[in-house]
């Protein structure tokens, strides 16, 4: 058995040992180019360049504006256009509207700053009520519904309504956007640290007025991506591949850290109103919610984002009524982009607030009212009007609740906290349900290709890529389960879109769920070869295991069947195809089947909370999660752990703020802070639920990436209920930072 | 010329100026070591510098991103790729999934590599300047416990190979202090945790720098009769050190001054004469009453350490003069020392503060308070002082000197915290301080010295 181990991520001997290479760790050759983008300061205005400086400048190869730019200025996922040079007007601080091209990158950056640029100013947008004012929107306002969510309001016995403000978040991966590209006889070879060489490839060819054959792109890893290297590297692979082109040079960009920052899009940011109708027992029968996204200057992938959020309105509940309402909002700020979870967490911090409501409303634990309102293991419709089939919700909290010791500890805190004047403690279970698949149907498919060699090693690729997930290990092992080999004898090399063309972004954490499935359908086509072949020659059925095959009383190793076959002039080499089925979805309607599955968990956190300064931290937290049946438990843990921290951070500390001007103040690492190694929970538990994926996905495993990150939320939830042991205002927004905390405890 | 060990090599550089992060990436193709901010920040670029201190060889985690190679002459530097792939912090991390995108990877190797050499247990001490967005942390501080009790892998011999250079650059104080006063336009380089961001990040070039690390007169921590003399050059991690058994607190505050990297690089000096209104060190240094010796040539001029800081960004030093030495008189331990940010390591401080406050036959017989971040200078808060001397320390008296504050402070608002609650933090500090001076339980969630 190669799945459903515990094996090390494939590149981890290379991480420690520093051998790892990341973009911009290739050696380049020595006429290589370094770029550098010229921002803008100003956040909304009509603009006109003097670069002569800049031309001037140390080292100074060549400026190019957009005028200069061959054929398309446009780095935009989506067919509404996103230049990449500022043409005329800029719409917000950090836009680039000049490349420099100098002979270092110290050089390049330096030259940057020497733009005079004259700015005829405008009044910005920065703000969602500035925004909502001027009808500054992208789209229309979007509903799903179902039943009638305001005559059931009316008819409730009780009601409850509020407004929360929740923070974007910065990727902060801790490698920054970077890529470069190599002119190759009039053709162009690019090396990106993208989630999505094939867009790359599509916005680099459209650049340079080429087919897309004409584009190579490759991707070896990534120094960690989390949405933000979705598309948010399209300008620098298009920035180098137009330079290498031009000059017949190799071309490197990279953004320097508070560079990237201020460039580049991040989690978007939501105002959620919500009126909510229930029960005495805190059973909801109706609930509206209002979405205010920010979505910044350019569409990006705001829609899909927005419309996530939407979808995971609901979480872990079954609303009857419901009315979910969207606005997608245009403002003069960074672009806001893709980030794990894709809206989904700031869906579900909406819910999950209106469920704390209620139990404060009734007096209740919250805990007893997310029991009330699970949704059923199957039959119930979602407010967008699937059926779910598979929801473990209920079980699987009851059992989170008893390995946590819930109810003891309930009082335990009741009484530390009545003997604790200053510190306060707040306990919280916060489940969560996350539907799995791309929204847009369409790029719910993958390829693969795999290549046995004729000494019986295998080298495969996918059209996934790695950011750390352990996405190459996880398919390895699927291919060296079908062909019933150990891992070591499977090599995945980089994700080239010259192996495995058009495929979709690794996002939406469906990186092996596609992926996995292509490859063994790749495997599963050359097996049946060597089956076939074995079958003619020794008169049996194959049997693969443990690097040997074994057919009727005849045994050998897979390398020898191998040799013969390759003898025998049989193909070793096969794609694999893989679309996800049932998936059917209106996105204009709302309705129909969006999603395979829904992967399911919850966490139980325990803080403490300092009333005098709002300074907290989290004592403990468990997690109980459903991966399916695991196809690596280690590397899912990884993940679990991972998402989770993240997740608490974005909730806590993590907190963008942006200037009236609308200049991203917390544009560096020394103002924004992303959790450090002393602020996880002393004691964190993970653990994976016992169960496998109703579906049949690979080996019946789920998808992992994004849902844990909504663990974080009984954080927030802990804080809540500790401010309300403090007899604080429980109505704050997100991030819970200390002095939110300490402000709403003032009152 | 800059002489220094590199993996077991002689080196040699000519731009004093270039940071070590650029010298091992650039020059020598070394690319194990990462940068993910290039200002000190997420420790991505973390090798191991070891260099003689007091005649014993000591090996420091140092963020090679914001590290001058002026910096380095005569020390001996390891990266990442000489441990080889099998030293044990290396097995383990691999073993216990300590890695995921690993790009944070080779910098928590060498923080965890250089912890090893000295024991140290306190892992998410040691990691607080080492940022890993990928792991939660979790793997990694599993693989720093599975660690800790392995025997220490042989490296090169050091020290032999540092005897090997001859002194470069100021190693005398007389002569650095005249040399100054000829070039006053040289901008003093301490640990460069400032002025290495001013390279980075503001991209200016200075023409002249005086590095001030070789200098031993600088260096020494000397307890004097009537109190503790500590030189301008004093690493915090040093400091550290000397005040744990002293002012516990202070100390406590300084485990959570910037990073182990940091520590490791930055100096009082460096933090006392920046003059940032949020430095860390200065208004607990001012609640001790502390003087400061400025140094210009052959002059030497001692003031209050509270008298140096004349305005925003503005400090009574003249052209040519330099920050000596620091002298904290004797006393007994009174002192509170509170240091918030939003995040607990790692962060520059909202605001940060000492309150040194002694009560004999429960009546308040000194009181020293002062604060930073809460104006334009580190600044004592004089009416809260008036407030509470010869007054019964009571939560009366407290309640009155919290309303005092308001007469000390106008604090701003920005993006670390609103002017509202640096204040009302500030009072409620107060209250921490009587309540964990009157021993009614715990009262902080970090950090409280029991
Ligand atoms: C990641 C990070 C975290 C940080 N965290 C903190 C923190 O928690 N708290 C805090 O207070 N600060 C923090 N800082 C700021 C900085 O580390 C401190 O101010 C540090 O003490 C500076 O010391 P240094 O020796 O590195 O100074 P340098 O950068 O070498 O010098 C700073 C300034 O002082 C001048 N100077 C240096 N020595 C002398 C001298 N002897 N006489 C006269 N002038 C001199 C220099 O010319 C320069 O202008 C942080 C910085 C970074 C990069
Ligand atoms: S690169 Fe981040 S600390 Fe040096
Ligand atoms: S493993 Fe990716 S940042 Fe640490």
């Amino acid at each position: 058995m190669s799945v459903a181990k515990s094996i090390p991520h494939d590149s981890g001997p290379a991480h420690v040992s520093g051998e790892a290479r990341y973009v911009d760790d290739y050696p380049m050759p020595a006429n290589c180019v370094h770029l550098a983008f010229g921002l803008s300061e100003k956040s909304h205005a009509d603009f006109t360049l003097d670069l002569a400086a800049v031309r001037a400048a140390e080292g100074v190869i060549e400026v190019l504006v957009a005028a200069d730019l061959p054929a398309k200025n446009d780095v935009s996922p989506t067919p509404d256009p996103e230049p990449m040079l500022a043409e005329a007007r800029v719409h917000y601080i950090g836009q680039p509207m000049f490349l420099v091209v100098a002979d270092s990158h110290l050089n390049a950056r330096r030259a940057a700053r020497l733009g005079k640029v004259d700015y005829s100013e405008k009044t910005p947008l920065v703000t969602i009520d500035q925004a909502m004012a001027a009808g500054s929107r992208f789209g229309e306002a979007v509903t799903y519904s179902i039943g009638n969510a305001e005559t059931a309001l009316a008819a409730a016995p009780h009601r409850i309504s509020g407004e929360m403000e929740i923070g974007g978040q910065e990727h902060f991966y801790l490698e920054g956007q970077a890529a470069f590209a190599l002119p190759e006889e009039g053709d162009v070879r690019v090396v990106s640290s993208t989630q999505h060489p094939t867009e790359i490839q599509h916005k680099v060819a459209e650049a340079l007025d080429k087919p897309f054959h004409a584009v190579r792109v490759e991707t070896r890893r990534m120094g960690g991506g989390f949405g933000g290297k979705e598309s948010q590297g399209n300008a620098l692979a298009v920035s180098c591949a137009v330079v290498a082109l031009r000059l017949n040079r190799p071309a490197k960009m990279r953004y320097d850290r508070d560079d990237d920052m201020v460039i580049t899009g991040k989690r978007h940011d939501f105002r959620i109103k919500y009126e909510a109708g229930f029960g005495p027992d805190g059973k909801i029968e109706s609930v509206i919610f209002e979405h205010f996204v920010r979505c910044g200057w350019a569409l990006d992938l705001s829609h899909p984002v927005a419309d996530r959020a939407m979808l995971h309105a609901d979480n872990a509940y079954h609303l009857p009524n419901a009315k979910i309402m969207s606005h997608r909002l245009r403002t003069n700020t960074q672009s806001a982009t893709a980030y794990r979870g894709f809206g989904g967490p700031q869906g579900i911090v909406g819910i999950e607030r209106v469920i704390e409501d209620i139990a404060e409303a009734l007096g209740l634990d919250p805990l007893a009212v997310r029991q009330a309102n699970f949704y059923a293991p199957k039959g119930d419709l979602t407010p967008y009007h699937m059926e779910v089939e598979d929801s473990i919700s209920t079980e699987l909290v009851a059992q989170l609740a008893e390995t946590s010791s819930y109810a003891a500890r309930r009082v335990e805190i009741a009484e530390f906290n009545a003997r604790s004047p200053i510190i306060k403690r707040g306990l919280s279970l916060v489940p969560v349900k996350f539907g799995i698949s791309f929204t847009l149907t369409f790029l719910n498919q993958a390829g693969a290709l795999v290549h046995v060699y004729a000494d019986g090693s295998v080298q495969l690729n996918h059209g996934g890529t790695e950011m750390g997930q352990g996405l190459n290990t996880k398919v390895a092992q699927v291919a060296a389960q079908v062909f019933g080999l150990g891992v070591e004898a499977v090599k995945i090399t980089a994700t080239d879109t010259g192996k495995v063309p058009n495929t979709s972004a690794t996002a939406a954490s469906s990186g092996a769920d596609l992926n996995g499935m292509a490859c063994k359908d790749a495997c599963e086509r050359i097996k049946a070869r060597l089956v076939e072949f074995a079958a003619e020659k020794w008169g049996g059925e194959a049997i693969f295991s443990d690097g040997q095959v074994q057919v009727g009383e005849h045994s050998m190793s897979f390398a020898e069947l191998v040799t013969d076959a390759y003898m025998a002039r049989i193909s070793l080499s096969a794609t694999g195809f893989y679309k996800t089925p049932k998936l059917q979805w209106d996105r204009v309607t709302g309705k129909g089947r969006p999603f395979l599955y829904f992967a399911y968990g919850a966490a139980v956190s325990e803080v403490e909370l300092d009333t005098l300064s709002g300074e907290n931290r989290i004592l403990r937290t468990d997690i109980l999660h459903d991966v399916g049946n695991s196809l690596n438990p280690a590397l899912d843990i990884g993940q679990v752990e991972g998402a989770f921290v993240q997740g608490a951070g974005w909730l806590t500390i993590e907190e963008l703020r942006w200037a009236e001007d609308g200049r991203l103040l917390t544009a560096a690492p020394a103002t924004y802070k992303i959790p450090c190694a002393s602020d996880i929970p002393d004691q964190l538990n993970v653990a994976l639920w016992d169960g496998a994926n109703l579906e049949k996905t690979i080996y019946r495993s789920k998808a992992v990436g994004e849902p844990p990150f909504v663990h974080g939320v009984s954080v927030l939830m802990a804080l809540r209920d500790a401010v309300k042991a403090a007899g604080g205002d429980t109505g704050f927004d997100a991030p819970a930072t200390a002095e939110r905390l300490l402000m709403a405890m003032q009152s | 010329m800059v002489e220094f060990v590199l993996n077991g090599e002689m080196m040699q550089a000519d731009d004093a100026s270039m940071t070590l992060l650029d010298f091992v990436r650039l020059e020598r193709g070394l690319t194990g070591t990462k940068e993910g901010c290039n200002e000190g920040d997420c420790g991505a670029c973390t090798v191991q510098v070891a260099s003689m201190e007091d005649g014993e060889l000591v090996h420091r985690a140092v963020n090679s991103c914001i590290l001058l190679l002026g910096q380095m002459q005569g020390k001996s530097v390891t990266t990442v790729e000489a441990l080889g792939g099998d030293h044990p912090v290396q097995e383990a991390m691999v073993e216990h999934h300590g890695s995921q995108c690993g790009f944070c990877t080779p910098g928590i190797v060498m923080s965890l590599a250089a912890a090893h050499i000295e024991g140290r247990q306190d892992h998410a001490d040691v990691l607080a300047g080492n940022l890993c967005r990928c792991t939660g942390y979790a793997p990694i501080l599993r693989a720093a416990e599975a660690v800790a009790a392995q025997p220490v892998p042989q490296g090169p011999d050091e020290a032999a190979l540092l005897e090997g250079i001859s002194g470069a650059g100021f190693t005398e104080l007389d002569e650095f202090a005249d040399w100054y006063v000829k070039n006053p336009d040289a901008v003093l380089v301490g640990g460069a945790t400032e002025v290495g961001l001013v390279l980075t990040k503001e991209l200016k070039q200075p023409e002249k720098f005086a590095f001030l690390n070789q200098i031993t007169a600088l260096q020494n921590i000397e307890h004097e009769i009537g109190g503790m003399r500590i030189g301008a050059g004093v690493l915090l991690a040093r400091v550290r050190g000397a005040m744990v058994g002293k002012y516990p607190q202070f100390a406590e505050m300084l485990r959570r001054f910037g990073s182990v990297q940091v520590r490791n690089s930055a100096t009082i000096g460096g933090n006392i004469a920046n003059g940032s209104p949020i430095a860390d060190t200065p208004p607990a240094l001012i609640a001790l009453e502390t003087s400061v010796t400025l140094r210009k040539g052959s002059a030497r001029r001692e003031i209050l350490l509270e008298d140096f800081y004349l305005s925003y960004g503005v400090q009574d030093r003249a052209e040519g003069e330099f920050v000596e030495s620091i002298f904290i008189p004797e006393q007994g331990d009174t002192l509170g020392v509170y240091k918030i940010s939003k995040r607990f390591d790692q962060d520059i401080s909202a605001l940060c503060g000492g309150f040194n406050i002694a009560v004999s036959d429960g009546i308040v017989t000194k009181a020293r308070i002062a604060f930073g971040g809460m104006a334009a200078t580190p600044k004592r808060a004089k009416a809260v002082e008036a407030a509470l001397i010869g007054q019964p320390w009571n939560e009366e008296t407290i309640a009155t000197a919290q309303a005092a504050f308001a007469e000390d402070y106008t604090p701003m608002s920005d993006q670390r915290g609103s002017a509202a609650y640096r204040m009302i933090l500030v009072q409620n500090l107060l209250k921490r301080f009587y309540l964990e001076q009157t021993g009614t339980g715990r009262v902080r969630v970090v950090g409280g010295i029991s």
